[in-house]
């Protein structure tokens, strides 16, 4: 019965993810595409709890957490690489560059 | 008879959590700005993974008898980054000049720059 669910859940969250991806394609300055990246992100973490739920396995639980943790580095890093043109700064020694 | 109920139970709240996430995704396309996009892509996707992560979690317990930490753990670690990333996307978006929707009424930060500018001089 709950496959039912999930099926459905799958397919509604796969539109949801095509809706980001336009906005992703489309989006007219860079944060836009940033944010459709980091909705896609939690997006496949829903996606990977429900095929866990699906195939009846504890396996793939570990993914849901790297997926979370990678997709706010990555964001975290455009974000930073927008605003400052660099991601990981040095301190105060700004003779280097 | 009750374990069914208990799936169909744990099945709504997951299909709830995937149209909460759709409608996250209309937000995504329909909304005008940088901004409010970033309002529809941070808190509503939120609460859709919210849903879809308990339901799973529910599952795992109830039919499995798996005590899931790392779901746990995966909502708890969404709900503290969702919203410092959106925070970091929308600073980068306004410190580099992107343009607010041309009918938007209030512009706060405006008027504290302007404020900043004249103390300077």
């Amino acid at each position: 019965m709950i496959d039912t669910f999930l099926t459905a859940a799958l397919v509604i969250l796969a539109i949801s993810a095509l809706g980001c991806l336009y906005r992703l394609l489309k989006g007219p300055s860079v944060p836009d595409r940033v944010a459709a990246l980091d909705s896609i992100g939690i997006l496949l973490i829903s996606i990977t709890a429900l095929v866990c739920v699906l195939f009846r396995t504890t396996a793939y639980l570990d993914i849901v957490l790297v997926i979370g943790i990678l997709s706010f580095i990555g964001t975290t890093a455009f974000a930073r690489f927008i605003e400052r043109g660099e991601v990981i700064e040095y301190g105060d020694d700004r003779t280097g560059r | 008879m009750i374990a069914l109920a208990g799936e169909i139970a744990i099945g709504i709240i997951i299909v709830l959590g995937s149209i909460v996430s759709l409608i996250s995704a209309f937000g995504l396309i329909r909304l005008p700005d940088v901004y409010l996009r970033s309002h529809a892509a941070t808190k509503s996707a939120t609460l859709g993974i919210l849903l879809i992560l308990l339901g799973a979690f529910l599952y795992f317990l109830i039919y499995m008898d798996h005590f899931s930490l790392k779901l746990l753990l995966g909502i708890a670690f969404v709900f503290l980054t969702s919203p410092i990333a959106g925070h970091l996307n929308g600073r980068a978006a306004y410190r580099t000049g992107v343009a607010l929707w041309k009918n938007s009424v209030r512009h706060d930060l405006e008027q504290a720059s302007l404020q900043g500018n004249n103390e300077k001089k």
